[in-house]
């Protein structure tokens, strides 16, 4: 909302030496924010006078365009010394002698800036300019020249406070509660309250009538259009212009100036806060009737938009059809135009969700839908109806019908009783129960205290006040919200993060630790995301939550895989030059559910019973947390230590078993059916308690190409929340023997196809209980070995819980184990 | 090796004479005190207190020695064998100490070499300010409370008094998912973890919600569809605005340092009743005389803004089953992105999620 600051001084007595960023910090403590301050005109300085054109002598050029040399009188301060008037040239033809225009003198800086001194043109000293409204920064006066109407000024008037050149403009940005403040009247009021000063209603008017009828009205929806007045005026001249002041509040306010029974109605819906509507009476055929859509019906709005209407608008109709929406925009069939002589105005109340649900379904925002939606004073329209007939009858003559058209009642402010301690319970300011009555009286509000409550009536134009905590809210605002005390409340014993809440911190920081940095990337993604990744047509990833209204056609949903995200972030990494770069993110992944219900939506004056909420979770879809990790170049630098070492398909899975161990799950690392983005034979299966969990290798080599990275670059995906929720109360208990280790080696040839963990599993399980840990430290193929096999080379450690192991013992484990793995794996000792 | 001695000899022998002992061990302790290794030493040793060494010699002559003569000669020859044991030892010492200082010195190396072979990991500012809010509050005795990204509608909206007409509503620009009838949304705030909260929990509820939500902006240098809030909840007997305000400050002061406060502005929410915006005392300057004018941090106010607050409207804690006539709530929320972006000067919010490594590596695991 903005606020010229004269125009509001007009209604509240603000001290004179108050200045405006100084009003500026009260409103915003009134709840009335400051978004800016626009000094409009700051740049520009005078001398900037009114002059009288005493002769204009037109002077062909070489140039084919004619000047005029002008001879002005602009009063004696501004005159030559010796009392001569100034000689100026001026391009413009729309003035001639005799006519009040407007002079920057020599020294003056228009808006620009641009400064204005004599100077030589067209074989004169052209001693000054006369302007322009363009050239002023102010859009009247279409035709050049301003000529200003004889009377309104005296030559030699300081110009830039005649046309309100500067003005400080405050733009305020109210909130939905606030809807009074979209009008100078409102915002005045709660100024006056915030010091303590008179207040001026411009809404305090005689409303005169007769009895009569001055249009007839139907009102057939009287729950969303409670009030409709209409005023009529006749005889009024269309030609008449705008008064300047008028115009110049209306540019100050943003709004362009159209003509003048346009700009009256403009006018005073910014000075009252009511929206209204002016109709060509010739145009009207028979009574005005507000009443819902039907089905098929249309209507052309002002903004030239065919319009299909449903039953859930509210349409303003006569005999012809529709004729405009109802609180957002007029129709064009009876718009005031420029012949239009007799004008029916409406001022109106409707319902503010009827308003708001049109303007939402339409797609149209308008300055009146912006404060019916809100919520405008039900008490204005017909004082604002006689305003406009008042304002269009001085400027543009005609007169005021006797009769006014009041159809409905404004609905009745509601009581709101509360207990007097209650502002100084909630507000926890120490506010007894008579400065809460002043302050709800300082807002307008009929209170009666008695017996320890408050009974508050609130002003017509108060719709947000309904509730007890809303009249907290106006005495605190009344009070200051910076009397607000600080306590510091004493919750009960918590019980501190909950275990998943710590294991999830623990994964990030072992990533962290093992040299992964974290990434936040957008969980939009689309078939284009899937396409990259190779996924196939008909694999289940591609089913998406996909979203009504996606920022961009390429992600219409939500992802069901984080590499969409670690893809794009390492590609950008790659792109920039970095070489070796290893990522991580957590992050949900979002997974429909086959035939979800929709969610329910319940009303609001009772909670949901457990039933009830459980319905909530039912209908969303799965949303797991996951791990993602990528990584290409080095693992480890090269340095004056070495060439260092790519990452490599292990990396990855070890990355993944260190967040595993780090919280105590057992991460089974085995083979099995791989899908892409993985290279089928680089990729290990994940599970935890035998089910898979996700899976961590090198990516498929198309799957690099079409992203840009390095080949063999290497990533992990893993269900996080699986891997954490299979963390067990307790970790291991520790054990461990004090006796001397016995260590053993063995190499086992084994076909190729078999998995070493196999192997290994079986060297543990044939040892028993003496066997301490079976590590698999080489793995050997080539001319030692049968083709199709490989040799493995295993260290035994052995250690008795409390005793030394002899030789004996020692040999018979190995035996066994060995043994073991022969008959599980086919393992044959290499000698 | 010393042994008995066969063929006594009753005379006594010339290198038994005082003198002659002397001589032997001034000869000992002058080669044991050239010897300039360990090595040499070892030779020394090998020369001076061998088996074939004059004063082994000389030892192994005692034994014919008469008996008053045995015990002289004995003290000489042991005093002598004493003194160049001990003079050995020594210089052993010495030579050891000296033999080592000469081999650390040959290995020293250059250590300004560089040592970062293994990479360095770090953790994105997002999660660890999520951590440290999530900290302070659970040192108060709060809990987190958490819930899901893509949300029912009527806990986005209806559960916190943003009916379907209400204007509040339209102005938050909602991401819906498809068919709208299925009145699911991505969480525009985590205000619907209050409303999960207060539906499964009794009060007293203390709660911080961090998490991720959702607006459909565009993404630019100052917006971003994708952000991140913390709000708090808190649900209890007797809680007030001062309640509020007190916790703010607390969570300011643990924040920022000592010092550190908030104001309230008015405002408007449909969740709360009364409703404030909230200032933080600007970080930078603290809004000190000397030095606001000039500060970039809080353009010459003092004061930054970080969230808004407010008491809970009675009408939230009835749809969530909470008695409004025994039980008054305060909640407030944050912009964690604007806190970083603010804190460390960055000027352009895309810098937080397109994934440049660079970004959060200096960040490194705790902000």
């Amino acid at each position: 909302m903005r606020v010229p600051v004269s125009w509001l001084r007009e209604y509240a007595d603000l001290p004179t030496d108050l200045s405006t960023a100084a009003l500026a910090d009260r409103l915003t403590m009134l709840d009335l924010k400051l978004e800016e301050i626009d000094a409009v005109g700051a740049d520009i300085s005078g001398p900037i006078v009114v002059g009288r054109v005493l002769s204009a002598e037109p002077e062909p050029q070489k140039n084919g365009k004619t000047i005029n040399w002008c001879s002005v009188d602009v009063g004696p301060d501004h005159n030559a010394a010796d009392g001569a008037p100034r000689g100026i040239v001026c391009g413009a033809h729309n003035f001639g002698p005799g006519d009040l225009v407007v002079v920057a003198l020599p020294g003056s800086v228009l808006p620009g800036p641009f400064a204005i001194s004599s100077r030589k043109t067209y074989g004169h000293v052209s001693d000054g300019m006369i302007c322009s409204g363009a050239e002023l920064g102010t859009a009247g006066d279409p035709d050049g020249i301003i000529v200003l109407p004889e009377g309104s000024a005296e030559v030699g008037d300081d110009a830039i406070a005649l046309l309100g050149l500067r003005e400080d403009v405050l733009d305020l940005e109210v909130n939905p509660d606030r809807a009074y403040a979209l009008s100078l009247r409102g915002v005045a009021r709660d100024a006056a309250m915030g010091y303590e000063v008179g207040f001026r209603d411009p809404a305090a008017i005689e409303v005169p009538s007769d009895g009569s009828d001055a249009y007839p009205v139907v009102v057939e929806d009287p729950l969303a259009c409670p009030v409709f007045v209409t005023r009529t005026v006749t005889g009024f001249d269309p030609t008449r212009p705008t008064p300047r002041w008028m115009a110049r509040r209306l540019e100050l306010m943003g709004m362009r100036p159209i003509s003048l029974a346009v700009d009256v109605t403009n006018y005073v819906m910014l000075e009252l806060g009511q929206p209204i509507h002016g109709y060509d009476r010739s145009a009207l055929t028979g009574p005005i009737t507000v009443r819902r859509g039907r089905p098929g019906e249309k209507v052309t709005t002002l903004d030239d938009v065919v319009r299909d209407v449903t039953p859930d608008d509210l349409l303003i109709t006569d005999d012809s059809g529709p004729i405009g929406l109802a609180g957002v925009m007029g129709g064009q069939t009876t718009e005031l135009a420029a012949g239009t002589t007799d004008i029916v105005i409406e001022a109106a109340h409707f319902d503010p969700p009827t308003i708001a649900r049109t303007a939402r379904l339409q797609r149209l925002g308008s300055e009146a839908s912006r404060r019916f939606e809100r919520g405008v004073d039900p008490a204005l329209p017909p004082y604002a109806a006689q305003r406009v007939a008042e304002l269009l009858v001085e400027h543009g003559g005609g007169r005021i019908s006797d009769g006014l058209t009041s159809v409905g009642t404004p609905p009745a402010a509601p009581q709101i009783s509360l207990a007097d301690d209650l502002p100084a319970r909630i507000s926890g300011v120490d506010v007894d129960a008579e400065t809460a009555v002043r302050a709800l009286e300082a807002n307008a509000c009929t209170v009666e205290h008695e017996a320890g409550t408050l009974h508050v009536v609130p002003p017509s134009w108060r719709l947000d006040l309904t509730d007890p905590y809303d009249v907290v809210e106006e005495v605190l605002r009344y009070v200051g919200y910076d009397k607000v005390p600080s306590v510091l409340p004493h919750a009960p014993a918590g019980r501190g993060l909950s275990t998943q809440q710590r294991l999830r911190r623990r994964a990030g920081l072992v990533l962290a630790g093992a040299g992964y940095v974290e990434v936040k990337t957008f969980p939009f993604a689309g078939p284009a995301d899937f396409d990259q990744l190779g996924i196939p047509e008909d694999d289940p990833r591609r089913d998406q939550v996909l979203l009504e209204n996606p920022l961009s056609a390429e992600e219409p949903g939500l992802t069901t895989t984080l590499m969409t995200g670690a893809m794009k972030a390492l590609a950008l990494n790659v792109g920039r030059g970095h070489d070796d770069v290893a990522i991580f993110e957590t992050g949900r992944v979002f997974l429909p559910k086959e035939s979800a219900p929709e969610a329910p939506v319940y009303g609001v004056d009772r909670a949901p019973s457990a039933e009830e909420y459980a319905a909530f979770d039912e209908a969303l879809p799965d949303q797991p947390l996951h791990l993602v990790l990528a990584a290409t170049g080095r693992r480890e630098r090269a340095g004056w230590w070495g060439d260092g070492r790519r990452v490599q398909w292990a990396d990855a899975v070890e990355a993944v078993r260190r967040v595993a161990s780090a919280v105590h799950v057992d991460l089974a690392v085995g083979g099995g059916e791989v899908p892409a983005p993985w290279h089928p034979g680089r990729t290990a299966v994940l599970r935890v308690d035998g089910a898979p969990v996700g899976f961590a290798g090198e990516l498929h080599p198309r799957v690099c190409r079409a992203y840009g990275v390095p080949a063999r670059t290497v990533a992990a995906e893993v269900d996080l929340d699986a891997i954490l929720g299979a963390a067990p109360e307790l970790g291991p208990r520790p054990s461990f023997s004090t006796y001397p280790v016995a260590k053993e080696d063995v190499a086992l040839v084994v076909a190729e196809s078999v998995p070493s963990q196999d192997v290994a599993d079986a060297l543990l399980e044939g040892g028993g209980d003496l066997v301490e840990s079976v590590r698999l430290f080489d793995v050997y193929t080539g001319e030692q070995v049968p083709a199709g096999h490989k040799s493995l080379a295993f260290a035994l450690r052995m250690r008795a819980p409390e005793r030394t192991l002899t030789e004996a013992e020692t040999a018979t484990v190995r035996d066994a184990a060995v043994a073991r793995a022969g008959e599980v794996t086919g393992a044959v000792q290499r000698t | 090796m010393s042994g008995p001695n066969s063929d006594y000899d009753p005379v006594e022998v010339s290198p038994l004479q005082p003198e002659e002992v002397a001589a032997m061990r001034d000869a000992a302790l002058a080669a044991v005190a050239a010897a300039d290794s360990l090595e040499a030493l070892k030779q020394v040793r090998l020369d001076h207190a061998g088996d074939r060494s004059p004063l082994a010699l000389a030892n192994r002559e005692i034994g014919a020695l008469p008996p008053q003569a045995r015990k002289d000669a004995g003290m000489r020859v042991g005093q002598a064998r004493k003194a160049l044991a001990e003079a050995i030892a020594e210089r052993t010492a010495v030579l050891e100490v000296e033999a080592e200082a000469r081999m650390l010195a040959e290995e020293t190396v250059d250590v300004t070499l560089p040592t970062d072979r293994e990479p360095v990991g770090a953790r994105h500012p997002l999660t660890t300010i999520q951590e440290r809010v999530a900290d302070i509050f659970v040192a108060m005795g709060w809990e987190v409370a958490e819930g899901p990204e893509v949300e029912a509608e009527w806990l986005n909206f209806d559960a916190l008094n943003l009916g379907p007409d209400h204007p509040a509503r339209t102005m938050q620009d909602t991401f819906w998912v498809a068919p709208h009838k299925a009145a699911m949304v991505l969480r525009t705030h985590t205000s619907p973890v209050q409303a999960r909260t207060m539906l499964t929990r009794k009060p007293p509820i203390y709660v911080v919600v961090p998490g991720r939500v959702f607006r459909t902006d565009e993404l630019d240098a100052t917006h971003s569809p994708v952000f991140h809030q913390v709000e708090g909840l808190a649900i209890d007997e007797g809680l007030s605005m001062a309640h509020l305000k007190g916790t703010l400050d607390h969570f300011a002061q643990a924040i920022y340092g000592e010092g550190m406060t908030t104001r309230f502005r008015p405002s408007y929410f449909p969740f709360t009743e009364p409703s404030a915006e909230m200032d933080l005392l600007c970080y930078v300057c603290h809004n000190d005389p000397a030095t606001v004018a000039d500060c970039r941090t809080c353009k010459g106010e003092g004061w930054v803004e970080w969230g808004g607050c407010g008491v809970v409207n009675p009408r939230v804690l009835i749809a969530n089953g909470v008695d409004p006539e025994r039980y008054t709530g305060f909640a407030f929320g944050i912009g964690l992105d604007r806190t970083i972006t603010g804190r460390y000067d960055i000027a352009d919010l895309r810098d937080l999620f397109d994934g440049d490594v660079r970004f959060t590596e200096p960040f490194g695991v705790e902000i």
